[in-house]
């Protein structure tokens, strides 16, 4: 019985760091198998570990494709999705919270009713829409049916809810404008809600696939994921390069991840509505 | 700024909960941006979508208007239903087991002393990783001649081209790949249940099993139905990695709702008809959301 007490914490700790390392092992074999030579890597004897690791797979891979140019693009679209985002939500989060005005009660309802409607179910109007303002293949395609994000605008709202009333309305005694109370007091505040709607946006925007696939048909505009689905074609079966652009194409948000990992882990928690 | 919130000016306060005179013109010049924006890419193309699934349209062109003619069609459409018992197959294979795959997850990391961040890192990585990267990562650990699994098990298998494996392998790609935002939702709520509880149940004698089937477990629903709602929801939206890695094969066995409409408007460019699909689409959502919010409500 005692004996038991000792050994099963034990057994049940191994068991967890080894479905961990299990749990990650595919990401390791990309990694092993992009510093492989091609022969290595189809060997019929398994090989374990490069010997020797080479980067030749990975120059390839940035000397012969698009890749430096995907990066560009979906560093540019996330960053602005991402920002366009924040102060839309923030400035009507704002206005609904703090304000008083005509037609709130039913422009309230009309965003969080969007939250039901699947994004999914807009491809083929939106397509037309972006065809007829010739916006196929450009940044503003890609970037504009992404910046609508009712969620954002909950969580931004629930955030000013829980502000004191007192403290806005000190603010407007003494004369400062509304403009001047969101900018001065209320993002100040609300460093951790900008931080967590910030990241998700980021990381959803840099990680979608639908709506870029959708609205790019040129491989110069396209971004990192669907980029990655066209080098297998052109290579054919290399597969240390195919390896290579998976794990560059996977590197940004997983050092993102590893740097921020706090931040991000609250703000899909925040955005879960799990933590204010 | 923040110095002249001071004390004596909340004496004043209740004159100022009166609506200004420029507080609608402020209102409306803050919601501004976000409602263009949300008019034109958001109820626009919602609208648009009913109004072009009664229309016989191209992708590109608006046709004649056809009435309900495209719905008639869609109820005897056998493309349409085994879409549609493709993608329930599809739930069933990941919505259980996901969840309990991420309750297992979360229970393990909670008791860990040590390396507890690292672990859940661990777990959660594949959730940040963009679709394409897991289909490519999965497609050469299960290649049937060079893969690591090929090579440990002699296994010719083509998982992701066989009729029996197809689904089930996608099933376990998309489990592994999403499971760890489950379990961060389970340790969210794990680490809501306080000590005392725990005590508690301790000075009444639970032990092991029973402290979590009376203890942990029913504390833990509401977080289980959470993540079950969006689970099912997310099942039902399936389409990026199933279209990378079979395509919607081997017989279209895997052809779940969101391809169908894909290739109804995107191959054969009938935006018509693949409007009617997106509504029906909608609508299942819509019930599949409402049943569970009447569901949950009723819990309370």
């Amino acid at each position: 019985m005692r004996r038991g007490h000792v050994v099963w914490p034990v057994v049940a700790t191994g068991a967890t760091f080894l479905l961990g390392f299990l749990w990650v092992f595919p990401l390791l074999w990309a990694v092993l198998t992009a510093l492989k030579s091609e022969q290595q890597a189809v060997a019929q004897s398994l090989v374990w570990f490069p010997n020797p690791a080479s980067f030749t797979a990975f120059r390839d891979v940035v000397a012969l494709g698009n890749l430096p140019r995907w990066y560009l693009n979906s560093t540019v679209t996330s960053l602005v999705i991402t920002l366009v985002t924040v102060a839309l939500a923030a400035l009507a989060a704002y206005a609904f919270s703090q304000l008083r005005f005509r037609g709130k009660n039913a422009l309230l309802w009309l965003f969080l009713a969007g939250i039901m409607i699947p994004f999914e179910a807009l491809l083929i109007p939106l397509f037309r829409l972006m065809n007829d303002l010739n916006a196929v293949n450009t940044y503003a395609g890609i970037i504009l049916p992404q910046i609508v994000s009712p969620i954002a605008i909950y969580v931004f709202k629930n955030f000013f809810d829980a502000i004191p009333k007192e403290i806005h309305e000190a603010a407007v005694v003494d004369g400062a404008s509304e403009w001047r109370i969101l900018w001065r007091i209320f993002v100040p505040l609300s460093g951790n809600v900008l931080w967590a709607i910030g990241i998700v946006t980021f990381i959803s925007a840099w990680n979608n696939f639908l709506w870029p696939f959708i609205i790019t048909t040129s491989p110069e505009m396209m971004t990192i994921p669907l980029g990655l689905t066209q080098v297998q074609d052109a290579y054919g079966v290399r597969f240390a390069r195919t390896m290579a652009t998976a794990v560059l194409g996977g590197l940004p948000v997983v050092l993102a991840y590893l740097i921020f990992q706090r931040r991000v882990t609250e703000g899909f928690l925040t955005v879960t509505g799990l933590k204010g | 700024m923040r110095k002249t919130v001071a004390v004596r000016d909340l004496a004043v306060s209740k004159k100022a909960g009166r609506p200004r005179k420029s507080a609608n013109f402020t209102a409306i010049l803050m919601l501004a941006p976000f409602l263009l924006a949300y008019l034109l890419f958001f109820i626009f193309p919602t609208l648009r979508a009913v109004q072009l699934s009664l229309t016989d349209s191209t992708l590109t062109e608006t046709g004649p208007f056809v009435g309900l003619a495209n719905y008639v069609q869609l109820l005897g459409d056998a493309d349409f239903w085994a879409a549609l018992r493709n993608t329930g197959f599809f739930a069933l294979l990941t919505v259980i087991p996901t969840t309990l795959v991420g309750l297992v997850m979360a229970l393990a990391v909670h008791r860990l002393v040590r390396a507890k961040n690292f672990v859940q890192a661990l777990f959660f990585l594949p959730f940040v990783l963009p679709v394409s990267v897991v289909t490519l990562l999965w497609q050469w650990i299960l290649n049937s001649s060079f893969g690591i699994v090929h090579a440990l098990t002699g296994s010719t298998t083509s998982w992701f081209g066989e009729l029996a494996t197809a689904m089930p392998t996608v099933a376990v790609v998309t489990i592994w790949w999403t499971v760890g935002f489950n379990m961060l939702l389970f340790i969210a709520g794990l680490q809501n249940i306080s000590k005392e509880t725990y005590e508690a149940a301790s000075l009444d004698g639970a032990q092991g099993i029973q402290v979590f089937r009376y203890i942990t477990w029913p504390l833990l629903w509401p977080i289980t139905t959470l993540v079950l709602t969006l689970q099912l929801i997310s099942s039902l939206k399936i389409f990026t990695q199933m279209y990378l890695l079979t395509g919607g094969g081997p017989f279209n066995s895997t052809r779940v709702m969101l391809q169908y409409m894909y290739d109804t408007a995107f191959q054969n460019l009938s935006g018509g008809y693949a409007s009617t699909i997106a509504v029906a689409f909608f609508l299942i959502i819509l019930l599949v959301s409402l049943v569970q919010a009447a569901l949950l409500s009723r819990r309370r």
